[in-house]
């Protein structure tokens, strides 16, 4: 949109030379205008720029308007005024909402609010949302999740909510059965309920849940002390598609055996952690839930996939997660042989995962969509040269730590694989020949080489050349990797978002100002550069403009020019990791006056004083988590952090020595694997 | 004999000094008023503990208590002689003084039972082990003991001597419900009826008394003085009065069954109320099982609820161990739906929501109040424009429906203590069965 910015201006400019009133954009109606903002939601940026064409514009952008994130709460009344019909309102970013700004929000939005994100936001009551409740009578969608002083005062505030569709509470702890009875009791149009964590809650609120929320789509009951006596209340919910019980240590075969009924519209199950359950519960479920399409059994340490041999009926199990669990070459087999429409498998962390079993399975299902292997070690080319073979519409492929794979099994992917769109072959054996190869898969959006300490520029030249839809790049410790390379990246890739360079030691500013072509960057991680400055940073700053996240640890030629130059463009970085950095008082207290700065850690800045960082910390009004040394916890007054921490900010006091130099990446893979062997 | 009797027993307090429970200032009727479950003294562990490895100590300091005891009621009877001689006759207060000494008799026996019972096991035990030095202190206790009679006792452990203890132990415990028992309906087998072991249809005999017999406040009548008893045994015991030929061991037996007879049909009851459930017409007739059951079912389905506990003043009840049943928990009911209704129990207060549409369970009104205040201290940092806070603030007062606050309840002399000591735990009771297995259990075939 930045033409149309230009044209405006040129526009008022002939205004005042050839007193001609009319504007071109005049013509246009509303209708074409809608429609046009209906489109654009790629770029935040290219919506300012809309409103800012003419007052109409503006106008319409503001009515037109449905979603917003807040970052600063300071600014929300003057916003809310502006777009008076937000429907959607995420406030995960004001980490110091009140209640007096609920009940601004609630008394200026009313009735258009129809969604509400609290979630981790801190130092709200009850109180506050007592006046969601009052005003906000359209109110579908409310999560209040991460507050773990919150008790059942919100619950019975959210079940006054009458059209109350979706609750997220997820680790409320202080909720109990009476706050779930009263949203079961309060909110008959439930779909969608989210306890996740909250210790709080027994079978009797769960189940009145269920007797009451006929309309319950999906139910997240995970890590709470329910037992099989809910289940048949459960299952007996017409419309249930999702139930997610992860680590509910109540739950054994007895509550699925025992079932009577079963639920036909159930679709996804997860129940990954369950320790009690074993073989016959997994195979009484397979039989009651026909329709069941995801099931997750993650970490079911007594589940044996071999049972599954026992399943006569025809499965419709399409996507099933067996991380950590006991796999062999037989059960996966049995596997293969009774889930006949198997799209995803995840098989990660099981240790019995093997050449034989993998092909089995491969020689089955031919249209595999997504397959997790990572950490099975014992998988060799011969794995890959069976999943290549077969499976040639794959599209997520992780392989992390299959150390026995060699480059040859690398081509192979790259030839049959097209589709691939994700890839992970962190701490795999990759060289730049295999890397060419994989240049081939043209489609990826994310692939991840980190630890992979033989590829070069010539292996990755080849990907930033042909892969024009990356969008996240991990190259931790490659340390082969110059600014040759990453500029090949930086114009082949325009939509790159993520990248992470961290301790490759070999790049310097080059790469960083190439890099910041990449507009949509927003995620930069160059950790222990030790030849990048703030020069670097600066272009960084200046060229990308939604940096939220960038990690600067150990480079120690960063300096507070990088600081300003992040002050005065990066708006949007919530997230900064200093540590070891040549940033002084000065820089710092830049960097404070950022709003959107949430979280950072700052640790051994030889430049930074005790007072410049206490300034630092009462300025920067939006933080939530600040990690710092332990040394500092005396030299700052008490009574400055206890204010700060009132304010919504947690501090982390580290002890860590100063590191003066840090180990070579050989010596740490080297020392890794070793760890891993004992 | 079911828990609900053995309840009402008084105990020795374990850690209470005597002489506050016997303080002679006490107020007799607010005393008979209450119930007397709730009585001071607290039913301690400590026969529980003390059966398996007995305590001289704890015999000693039993004794002593009784001594004490008798020395109180000794008092009494001194001071009614002297009221009677005084000529100056105050009724009520003496019979306030015959009730505090009933009272104190009453307690007295049952704690001499209780530490002879509690002493009991160890004799037997140390008799098996052949070690003898004992059986004299066990005869002498049950020769003073008034249940079985010294003839029936040998000296020699046998399995006689089995079963006369066991005889012995059932004694006790019943003599005991019939002392305190009398006035209180007893409780046993709620409408138990559809319990598992539901019958076929036909297999057993149906009953059906009429309301009259039913609300009968006897069923046992003695044949020479016409005294109504609710309960066989204690028209046995009455019989006692009237001569010593009711004095035998067969006299006061319980009626065997005869021998060779035919076995009783199963008897199964029908409630005279037509259109119950529990009546004979009724399509879907479930019979109750007991006497008791029809006793109890009629006066809880089709009759008025007469008794209110003079707590609440809301709860009502029809039986009269309904209520004493209530009034152990009564304001200790936490549970609370949002139309007043108070559970003591979590699930029911959730069955109730599941039945009802509107109805929500309402949170403890303690904890929503103290909260109501802090909403403007609390807006340190969002006021960042909003300094006006009360404008948007439009929070009602008290959101919950006012409710009693339980903890503010008066409770006056006696409940002030008991309150604090009465657990309504099981433990209170486990101690007739750690004993000897057979202590408490009835077996219909002795």
């Amino acid at each position: 949109m930045e033409p149309e910015k230009r044209m405006d201006k040129r526009i008022r400019v002939d205004l005042n030379l050839e007193q001609n009133p009319i504007s071109p954009f005049e013509s246009l109606s509303e209708e074409v205008l809608f429609l046009i903002l209906d489109l654009l939601n790629s770029n935040p940026l290219d919506r300012k720029s809309f409103s800012l064409v003419s007052r109409s514009f503006y106008k319409l952008e503001s009515c037109h308007r449905r979603w917003l994130t807040p970052l600063r709460l300071d600014l929300l009344p003057s916003i809310l005024t502006r777009y008076s019909s937000i429907s959607h309102l995420n406030l995960t970013l004001c980490s110091r909402l009140t209640d007096v700004t609920l009940a601004s929000i609630a008394s200026l939005l009313s009735s258009s609010l129809r969604s509400i994100n609290l979630s981790g936001s801190r130092s709200y009551t009850h109180k506050g949302i007592e006046c969601l409740a009052e005003k906000c009578f359209n109110l579908e969608e409310i999560d209040v999740s991460i507050r773990v002083d919150l008790g059942d005062e919100v619950a019975a505030a959210i079940g006054k909510m009458v059209k109350m569709e979706r609750v997220n509470m997820g680790r409320c702890k202080k909720v109990t059965d009476l706050g779930i009875g009263c949203i079961a009791a309060g909110c008959p149009n439930l779909k969608l309920l989210c306890v996740k964590g909250c210790v709080g809650v027994t079978d009797l609120g769960v189940k009145l849940v269920a007797v009451k929320c006929r309309k319950l789509q999906s139910l997240d009951v995970s890590f709470t002390m329910i037992t099989k006596k809910c289940l048949p209340a459960i299952m007996q919910l017409p419309n249930l598609e999702e139930f997610c019980m992860t680590g509910c240590l109540g739950i054994d075969n007895k509550a699925f055996v025992n079932l009577k009924q079963g639920c036909n519209s159930l679709q996804a199950l997860d129940m990954s952690n369950c320790e009690h359950m074993t073989d016959s519960g997994v195979l009484s479920i397979l039989q009651k839930y026909p329709n069941l399409y995801h099931l997750n059994l993650a970490s079911c340490s007594s589940v044996n996939v071999s049972i599954l041999s026992g399943l006569k009926s025809m499965c419709k199990l399409g996507s099933i997660k067996l991380d950590g669990c006991k796999v062999t070459a037989s059960g996966l087999k049995s596997l293969s042989n009774s889930c006949i429409s198997l799209k995803e498998l995840s098989l990660s962390k099981c240790p019995g995962v093997t050449d034989e079993g993998i092909s089995v399975i491969m020689a089955k299902h031919k249209d595999l969509v997504k397959l997790d292997v990572t950490c099975c070690r014992y998988i060799t080319d011969e794995s890959l040269s069976a999943i290549t073979s077969s499976c040639t519409s794959l599209v997520s492929l992780r392989m992390e730590s299959c150390t026995k794979l060699s480059s040859e099994g690398f081509r192979l992917i790259g030839q049959h694989c097209p589709k691939l769109e994700e890839l992970d072959l962190t701490d795999n054996d990759l060289d730049d020949e295999g890397l060419r190869s994989l240049a081939s898969c043209h489609n990826l959006v994310s692939l991840k080489i980190g630890i992979c300490l033989r590829i070069t520029d010539n292996g990755l030249i080849p990907v930033g050349q042909s892969c024009p839809r990356l969008q996240e790049l991990d190259l931790y410790r490659a340390i082969g990797i110059t600014d040759k390379g990453v500029s090949a990246i930086a114009d082949g890739c325009p939509h790159l978002e993520m990248i992470n360079m961290a301790y490759c030691t070999n790049i310097s500013d080059e790469s960083l100002k190439f890099l910041s072509k990449c507009s949509k960057l927003c995620i930069l991680e160059i950790r222990g550069c030790l030849q990048v400055s703030s020069v670097g940073i600066s272009a960084i700053a200046a060229g990308c403009r939604l940096l939220s996240k960038l990690d600067v640890k150990k480079c120690c030629e960063v300096n507070d020019a990088a600081m300003f130059s992040l002050a005065r463009y990066s708006h949007n970085l919530c997230q900064i990791h200093l540590s070891y950095c040549s940033v002084t008082d000065a820089g710092l207290l830049a960097l404070a006056c950022l709003g959107s700065l949430r979280n950072a850690t700052m640790l051994h800045l030889s430049g930074v004083s005790p007072k410049g960082l206490a300034t630092a910390l009462l300025m920067c009004h939006g933080l939530t988590k600040v990690k710092m040394h332990s040394s500092f916890k005396s030299s700052i007054p008490r009574a400055l952090i206890e204010h700060v921490e009132s304010r919504g900010c947690s501090f982390h006091w580290m002890y860590k020595p100063f590191q003066v130099d840090f180990e070579s990446s050989e010596l740490w893979k080297q020392q890794s694997h070793d760890l891993f062997v004992e | 004999m079911d828990q609900k009797q053995r309840s009402s027993f008084t105990y020795p307090p374990r850690n209470n000094s005597p002489k506050e429970s016997f303080n002679p200032n006490y107020d007799y009727p607010q005393f008979n008023s209450q119930n007397r479950t709730e009585s001071p003294y607290t039913p301690s562990q400590f026969f529980n503990s003390q059966a398996r490895e007995w305590d001289p100590h704890a015999l000693l300091s039993n004794l002593s208590f009784l001594e004490q005891k008798i020395h109180q009621m000794q008092n009494i009877v001194r001071e009614m002689i002297r009221t009677n001689e005084g000529q100056n006759c105050n009724t009520s207060e003496l019979t306030a003084q015959r009730q505090l000494l009933t009272t104190d008799l009453t307690s007295t026996i049952i704690q001499l039972i209780s530490t002879a019972g509690s002493f009991l096991p160890t004799i037997r035990t140390s008799l098996l082990s052949g070690n003898a030095p004992i059986p004299q202190l066990g005869s002498s206790i049950l020769s003073a003991s008034s249940a079985p009679s010294p003839s029936a006792y040998q000296p020699n452990p046998s399995p006689d001597y089995e079963e006369l203890t066991k005889g012995w132990g059932e004694n006790v415990v019943e003599s005991a419900g019939q002392i305190q028992i009398e006035d209180l309906d007893v409780k046993e087998g709620e409408d138990v009826g559809q319990d598992g072991d539901t019958l076929p249809i036909g297999s057993y005999e149906v009953l059906q008394l009429e309301k009259e017999e039913i609300l009968a406040p006897h069923t046992h009548f003695c044949t020479i003085c016409g005294k109504g008893f609710k309960r066989d045994a204690n028209l046995r015991m009455h019989m006692r009065g009237h001569g010593d030929e009711y004095k035998s061991p067969a006299a006061l037996a319980k009626p065997a069954r005869e021998p060779g007879s035919q076995p009783i049909p199963v008897k199964r009851y029908s409630c005279p109320f037509v259109g119950c459930k529990r009546n004979k017409e009724h399509k879907n007739f479930q019979p109750l099982k007991t006497l008791l059951c029809v006793k109890n079912h009629y006066k809880r389905s089709h009759c008025e609820k007469s008794y209110t506990c003079s707590r609440c003043n809301t709860k009502k009840f029809s039986v009269l161990a309904d209520l004493k049943t209530h009034e152990k928990h009564c304001g200790r009911d936490k549970w609370l739906c949002s139309c007043g209704t108070t559970f003591s129990r979590k699930d029911k207060l959730f069955g109730h929501v599941a039945l009802f549409q509107g109805h929500t369970p309402a949170l403890p009104s303690d904890e929503v109040k103290g909260k109501n205040e802090e909403i403007n201290d609390k807006d340190d940092s969002g006021g960042v424009g909003y300094n006006d806070g009360d404008e948007y603030l439009d929070m009602k007062g008290g959101y919950f429906s006012p409710m009693v606050n339980f903890d503010s309840f008066s409770f006056e002399g006696l409940d002030e203590f008991s309150r604090t000591t009465f657990d309504p735990t099981e433990n209170s009771f486990s101690f007739l069965r750690s004993g000897s297995p057979d202590f408490a259990r009835k077996d219909p075939g002795n």
